[in-house]
């Protein structure tokens, strides 16, 4: 009996702290991952939607069969439930509880594969996309615009409603890129140039951060996204030009030093090339690379390994 | 004389209140055990009993001993990061030392407190359940303890020598290499995962051969009791996997001590071939650690519910499936890391796959209980406690095998709370049932259910108090191992619910180790050898079991042996021996090398980590000298008279 109680007692226990924690006085779009604000993070969100209710399909009835047969055949006296010690195989239900796992996982596997694939797309064919670089450093973000020729650190501004390509390294151990509301992260790393579709659908201001460990300063390595319309994007663009000083490799060299900056900065220019440069002497040498996909062919002049990157743009641009 | 202030002030770690108490600490504590020892004349009893024995049951016992103090300094780092994270922007340890914490209490969780428990499971319960008198290799089993205690010791020390690590349990370059990192901290990690690593290697080796060739007579591979077999397919993982550790951790030592670049982009070395080696080994070893918890549970189920295990041959299966697959699950810890889709699509679908056999597993446990009669006592409670949290962590396990999907978890806490909640809820809670269950067998007597139950309720409610809200923080967009972060994400009050949960789960240890205590005076005691109605073999032999296990070998004529020896005959009359079959038992002679040469690893390991090439030289020499030592050793061995043999088991009323 009062074990009863007790047990009473803790699932109402369990229960509050659970609706407590969901309902913790936050508002909504607090849980970024669950707003996607860009078709990317909403593919995602699908899956993540899907797959929660596939496994729910699985556990809820695992659970109440559980707590079945935890209470029917308890060791109580006068317990009148049947009692067969010796019956400990099932054909008809083993093949159940193998078939069963083995259906949803095809039915995950497939939805799984079609977007792992969709992912390495631009996602909507028909608007330009425009590509940002993006350079994590100690412990800061350096975003290079290649077609605009501007840079910026410790936010981003993009154009809502267009393909943003990202591409990625790292001048400092590796990190990972992450803006949830419009899409999943990907690392950054030394001597890789990777690549990272995001798209905003509304303007807006979004929450990006660093996901990898990279040293002290790691937690500070916050930054924001801002979604302009186009239009507006461009005149920040003219603005930057206009009012901001240019980086200078002397400036970048100064940039890389590990420490935290508290506020952003702007720069009306960078050096021609630097994200290549940097990608390369981090052992980039060694890589075969496409740096820019098909915005960038004529920017990597003089890199050795520039007529593989074309003839590798050109047949991505197909 | 300021050579040597400039000196110390490097070598021990200075500039932090809390290591200064630690400092304290350790001096005292070590300065209590030295008094109680000599004041009560304790030395060469504790010498001669534990330092040199080769009893596979008393290495059991030091695991465990030093796996629960393991689990306690990692207890204590885990309630310090929560104290940390309760609030933002709390500044109680700084961000340097917050990433020394985080990377030891992951390390010791993993490699010295879930790993040693698993050994300590292992050594306790398979030689008597097989039947056997020792395990195959017993001063290898020795060797293998030494190892890993030191190990554990040498990276311990690295807290008020030094520094400790820093960049993560999974130490991934460059973070972990000499550019971004330099000083000891990752030559602590590196080394003492390497020593004891050694010793995981012998035991997965030795417990391999043990139950392969040491089954008493009869006991056919499909009649072995599940926990053996969880143990055979535990075995096989670590022989393939620990090697692969053992030259990711040697190749990244490398490059730390004569700057070689394995691992570094520069002079064409890549980081990726570090962080596929690391999960190569590091996927399988979640099933090293997780199947013989697996292995536990079912013991428990079938032994509380009085019933044969339900399924035993699918049971075997999945479990040697696990044992295959989990090699084909080693990527989806790098699916953000650039592999193409196809590589991410192969190893999203190969990473569902291993929920099935799983899956299977759970059901099979629910029905060994269908139609059975339930106890609930206290390995019970915690097997029951443990479908449900298990089931939640696979269903999230799943979830996270979704490549795009990852992309969102991948890194936040999202996966933080996933990966407790099966390790938790699968290894920790594994072996505390086996801990409760295997207790009488070891010690004699059992533990209290009353502070048993007290502390069952505060883990359980600790536990999801503590994970449940990291779900909803990995949704909010928490990442893992910052050490503090900004007001206005709302994060707070969800990590002050964590928080709460983690201190909760501190409160139920602290009752586990009252429940010890009460128990070695109040217990009650076992006389009959068998106290929970069991149905392997190590229930016919009294507790504690004598060194020898067996007086006469059992014969085996199906599965359950002992239950089936007990429906033949009257229980009194299947725990007599006959006194005619009595013979000398053959056992091994206990050794101080195992003990001693591991003291001269620790030698090499701390040398090296200083870079101090003399004192490596001379902690390797004294290795090879004692591995020669042994290649000369022929007074291995002994024999116990038939008349001790008959007087030890006359004392225990079983002649």
């Amino acid at each position: 009996m009062k074990q009863r109680r007790l047990l009473n007692f803790v699932k109402l226990a369990v229960l509050s702290a659970l609706t407590a924690v969901f309902m913790a006085g936050c508002s909504p779009d607090e849980y970024m991952v669950l707003h996607p604000a860009g078709p990317v993070a909403r593919t995602e969100y699908d899956l993540i939607v899907l797959s929660t209710i596939l496994v729910a399909i699985v556990i809820i009835p695992v659970m109440a069969i559980l707590a079945y047969i935890v209470y029917r055949y308890r060791d109580v006296p006068g317990n009148k439930a049947p009692y067969m010690p010796e019956w400990a195989d099932s054909k008809v239900l083993e093949i159940i509880w193998w078939g069963i796992p083995i259906v949803i996982i095809l039915l995950l596997a497939v939805p799984t594969a079609k977007t792992t694939f969709a992912l390495t797309k631009p996602p909507v064919q028909d608007v330009k996309p425009v590509t940002i670089q993006v350079t994590s450093l100690n412990w800061k973000w350096l975003f290079t615009y290649p077609d605009q020729k501007v840079a910026t650190v410790n936010y981003v501004e993009i154009p809502a409603g267009v393909p943003v390509q990202f591409v990625l390294t790292s001048d400092s151990p590796m990190n990972s890129f992450w803006i949830p509301q419009l899409g999943g992260q990907e690392y950054t790393m030394p001597g890789m140039a990777m690549r990272l579709w995001l798209q905003a659908d509304k303007p807006g201001e979004y929450f990006g951060s660093g996901a990898s460990f990279t040293g002290e300063g790691f937690a500070h390595m916050q930054f924001k996204v801002i979604a302009k319309p186009q239009s507006e994007f461009n005149a920040w663009v003219t603005q930057a030009k206009q009012t901001s000083p240019g980086l200078t490799k002397d400036g970048y060299e100064k940039l890389k030093q590990p420490s935290v900056l508290s506020n952003t900065l702007t720069y009306s220019s960078y050096p021609q090339g630097l994200f290549e440069e940097i990608v390369d002497k981090n052992g980039g040498e060694y890589m075969n690379h496409d740096f820019m996909g098909n915005e960038q062919k004529d920017q990597s002049g003089n890199m050795n390994h520039d007529m593989q990157n074309h003839q590798m743009s050109d047949s991505m641009s197909h | 004389m300021s050579s040597i202030k400039d000196f110390a002030s490097h070598f021990f770690v200075t500039g932090d209140p809390l290591i200064y108490g630690a400092d304290v600490s350790i001096v005292l504590v070590s300065l209590a055990i030295v008094f109680v020892l000599t004041y009560y004349k304790k030395w060469g009893w504790l010498w001669r009993e534990w330092l040199t024995t080769v009893d596979h049951k008393k290495i059991g016992i030091m695991y465990m001993i030093a796996a629960l103090l393991m689990l306690f300094r990692g207890g204590v780092d885990a309630l310090l990061m929560r104290m940390q994270l309760a609030w933002p922007n709390v500044h109680f340890l700084k961000s340097e030392h917050y990433n020394e914490i985080f990377t030891t209490h992951g390390t010791i969780m993993i490699l010295f407190m879930a790993m040693p428990l698993i050994f300590a499971m292992m050594n306790i319960a398979v030689p008597l359940q097989i039947g056997a008198r020792d395990v195959a290799y017993p001063y290898l089993n020795a060797i293998s303890f030494w190892l890993f205690f030191f190990g554990a010791m040498l990276l311990n020390l690295s807290f008020v020598i030094g520094g400790s690590p820093n960049s993560g349990w999974t130490a991934y370059p460059p973070l972990s290499g000499l550019e971004f990192n330099p000083g000891p901290g990752e030559n602590f990690y590196l080394l003492s995962l390497s020593i004891s690593g050694i010793g995981s290697l012998a035991t997965g080796i030795n417990f391999l051969v043990t139950i392969l060739k040491m089954r008493a007579p009869g006991m056919k591979l499909m009649y072995m009791p599940l926990f053996t077999w969880s143990v055979l397919a535990t075995c096989i993982i670590i022989i393939i996997a620990f090697p692969v550790l053992t030259v990711a951790l040697a190749l990244l030592f490398i490059d730390r001590l004569a700057g070689a670049h394995f691992f570094t982009m520069a002079a064409g070395g890549n980081p990726m071939m570090y962080i596929n080696l690391f999960w190569i080994w590091g996927h399988p070893e979640v099933y090293i650690v997780v199947l013989p918890a697996f292995g536990i549970f079912s013991e428990v189920v079938a032994t509380f519910s009085k019933k044969t295990a339900f399924g035993y041959k699918s049971m075997v299966a999945s479990m040697m499936l696990i044992s295959v697959i989990s090699y084909f699950t080693w990527l989806h810890h790098f699916f953000t890391m650039g592999a193409g889709a196809d590589v991410n699509t192969f190893f999203a679908i190969s990473t569902m796959m291993i929920g099935i056999p799983t899956g299977v597993k759970i059901f099979n446990w629910m029905f060994t209980m269908y139609r059975g009669r339930i106890r609930l006592t206290l390995p019970m409670l915690w097997t029951i406690s443990f479908i449900p949290c298990f089931a939640i962590g696979g269903a999230t396990g799943v979830m996270l095998a979704v490549a795009p999907a990852d992309y969102q978890y991948h890194n936040s806490y999202f996966l933080i709370a996933h990966f407790h909640q099966v390790l938790i809820g699968g290894v920790v809670f594994g072996m505390i049932a086996g801990m409760y269950y295997w207790w009488p067998k070891m010690f004699g007597f059992k533990l209290d259910e009353r502070l048993g139950r007290w502390a069952f309720w505060f883990w359980q409610i600790g536990f999801y108090v503590c994970f449940m809200p990291q779900y909803a923080l990995g949704f909010m967009g928490m990442t893992r191992r910052i050490y503090t972060y900004p007001d206005g994400l709302g994060w707070g009050p969800l990590n002050f619910v964590s928080t709460v949960g983690a201190f909760l789960m501190g409160v139920g240890f602290i009752f586990q180790v009252w429940q010890i205590v009460y128990s070695i005076k109040y217990g009650e005691r076992d006389l009959t050898g068998d106290p929970w109605d069991g149905r392997t073999l190590e229930w016919s032999i009294p507790s504690p079991a004598p060194h020898y296990n067996f007086a006469v070998i059992p014969h085996v004529k199906g599965p359950d042996a002992w239950w089936t020896m007990k429906q033949e005959m009257k229980k009194e009359a299947a725990v007599k021996v006959d006194p005619a079959e009595i013979k000398p038992i053959h056992m091994p002679k206990n050794s101080g090398r195992p003990f001693i040469m591991s003291v001269f690893f620790f030698i090499a390991g701390f040398g090296l980590t200083f870079n101090w090439i003399w004192m490596g030289v001379f902690g390797l020499a004294g290795v090879a000298i004692c591995l020669l030592l042994r290649s000369f050793e022929y007074d291995t061995d002994y024999y116990i008279p038939v008349d001790e043999v008959k007087r030890t088991e006359a004392a225990l009323g079983r002649l």
